[in-house]
């Protein structure tokens, strides 16, 4: 895809979420907290034609690179996603999403017999299991529409 | 032994059970042995829901150990009802004492509470997730009368939502043992402890029906379907009938089978059971005492 057919523009510094499965863009936005009261600019492209997945989403977070943590959590829902950090409208750096062990206080437990959704001072954590995530509280484990569970709160 | 608190039996190896049991029957073998074993020592009761059984005998393993307890006391006459975080209730009561059994409603209450202290936390039951000293002592009484090696259990009742079960069926993942589960369609085993199963590689069968199953077993044990679980009353009579044992059932057994219950029961197996061989249900709550004591020695032990 040329310049010319990018339908979100350049960043000058920043990240850009790349190759993440087509109507996933706001759950990328919501997995890593960015809701624009940051102040950040963000542009996001949505059911991009792409030449690895039949339609891409495309997020650029401009002004922010974010760390490889943050990013890793992405696989849950973007396994396929790559992350390029820009600095003066260059890649400098590009990362493919790693698994990682655990996800900390970015869901919320579906189960509501667990402790994590009563008022205790304590952040939800997940296990990460081939294929979903296990609550390492209650120990339920969720499959199906993970990020309908975002919000660790 | 390994581990500073007991919260689930997923944490327990093999290693870390026979550890228990041979304490325990020590502690049978020679109780007196051990009756100043833990002179001072304060254990703290947290029950945010009722208990006889559990909470009388930790309260009489402490003891026993030469030890005493403090009790929170009912939820309704403590600082929980003024709504105290359960993260405050048990930061405050290690402060007064060496150890803490708590049993709570929710499910991972125990897990969350021993990120709070310092001192060993045993899970006494957490809602519907787990109760593994309720499984050390199951386990006690089954090496007791049939051997944890080699062994056909069939575990019968409310799987889905059995504390007991889901603790005994995971932590028979160490042994060579063959799970026979019985239970209604609307009651079988959780996603989780089916996945647990199947990532330690276990045996595992379901049924239906006890009859398909009851002759190769070594071990049966029965568990209480409760009201609460069917929105009919009707349909709960009816299914809950299913999953009862009398003399009649226990004809196609085999002669060595023993007979488990957690208790409480109400009517999953007829008194007139009670008298014979197969019945060791009362034997197993006995058994809590010295298990639990094997336990604590454990724990207290290593954090001395």
């Amino acid at each position: 895809m040329t310049d010319k057919q990018l339908r979100v523009s350049k960043i000058e510094n920043g990240t850009v979420i790349d190759h993440v499965h087509g109507g996933q863009a706001l759950n990328v936005l919501a997995i890593l907290g960015i809701d624009g009261s940051g102040g950040e600019q963000v542009s996001i492209g949505m059911n991009v034609p792409s030449d690895t997945l039949a339609t891409k989403d495309v997020v650029k977070v401009e002004g922010r690179e974010l760390s490889q943590d943050e990013v890793d959590v992405l696989s849950l829902i973007a396994p396929d996603a790559t992350i390029n950090i820009v600095r003066e409208y260059d890649v400098v750096e590009k990362h493919r999403v790693d698994r990682p062990e655990t996800v900390t206080g970015v869901l919320s437990c579906p189960n509501h017999n667990c402790i994590t959704n009563a008022d205790e001072p304590v952040e939800t954590r997940f296990a990460v299991l081939r294929d979903g995530v296990r609550c390492e509280f209650c120990e339920q484990i969720v499959r199906e529409d993970i990020a309908n569970h975002i919000g660790g709160d | 032994m390994r581990h500073d608190h007991l919260l689930t039996a997923n944490q327990l190896t093999r290693e870390d059970i026979e550890l228990v049991l041979d304490r325990a029957a020590e502690v049978d073998a020679n109780p007196a042995s051990f009756g100043q074993r833990h002179a001072g020592t304060l254990l703290g009761l947290c029950f945010f829901e009722p208990s006889t059984r559990t909470k009388m005998s930790f309260e009489a393993a402490m003891k026993r150990l030469g030890g005493d307890v403090v009790d929170m006391g009912s939820v309704d006459s403590s600082s929980v009802k003024k709504g105290e975080s359960l993260a405050d209730t048990v930061r405050v009561v290690e402060g007064y004492t060496d150890a803490l059994v708590l049993r709570h409603p929710l499910m991972g209450a125990a897990k969350m509470a021993s990120e709070f202290v310092d001192v060993p936390l045993v899970n006494a039951g957490d809602g519907a997730g787990h109760h593994p000293t309720q499984t050390l002592l199951d386990l006690y009484t089954i090496r007791e009368n049939a051997g944890l090696d080699d062994l056909t259990i069939g575990i019968m009742g409310d799987l889905k939502y059995g504390r007991t079960v889901h603790s005994l069926a995971t932590a028979l993942t160490n042994f060579d043992a063959t799970q026979h589960f019985v239970s209604p369609e609307s009651l079988k085993l959780p996603r989780s402890v089916r996945y647990d199963l199947h990532e330690a590689g276990a045996t595992v069968r379901e049924h239906t029906d006890i009859e398909e199953v009851l002759p190769q077993l070594d071990v049966l044990y029965v568990t209480r379907i409760q009201r609460e679980r069917f929105p009919d009353e009707n349909e709960y009579h009816r299914i809950a009938g299913e999953y009862q044992i009398d003399a009649g059932t226990l004809q196609a057994a085999s002669d060595d089978l023993t007979v488990m219950h957690p208790l409480p029961r109400v009517d999953e197996i007829a008194p007139e059971i009670d008298g014979t061989d197969y019945a060791r249900y009362f034997e197993q709550a006995h058994n809590g005492v010295p298990v639990r004591m094997a336990l604590l020695d454990l724990l207290l032990e290593d954090s001395a």
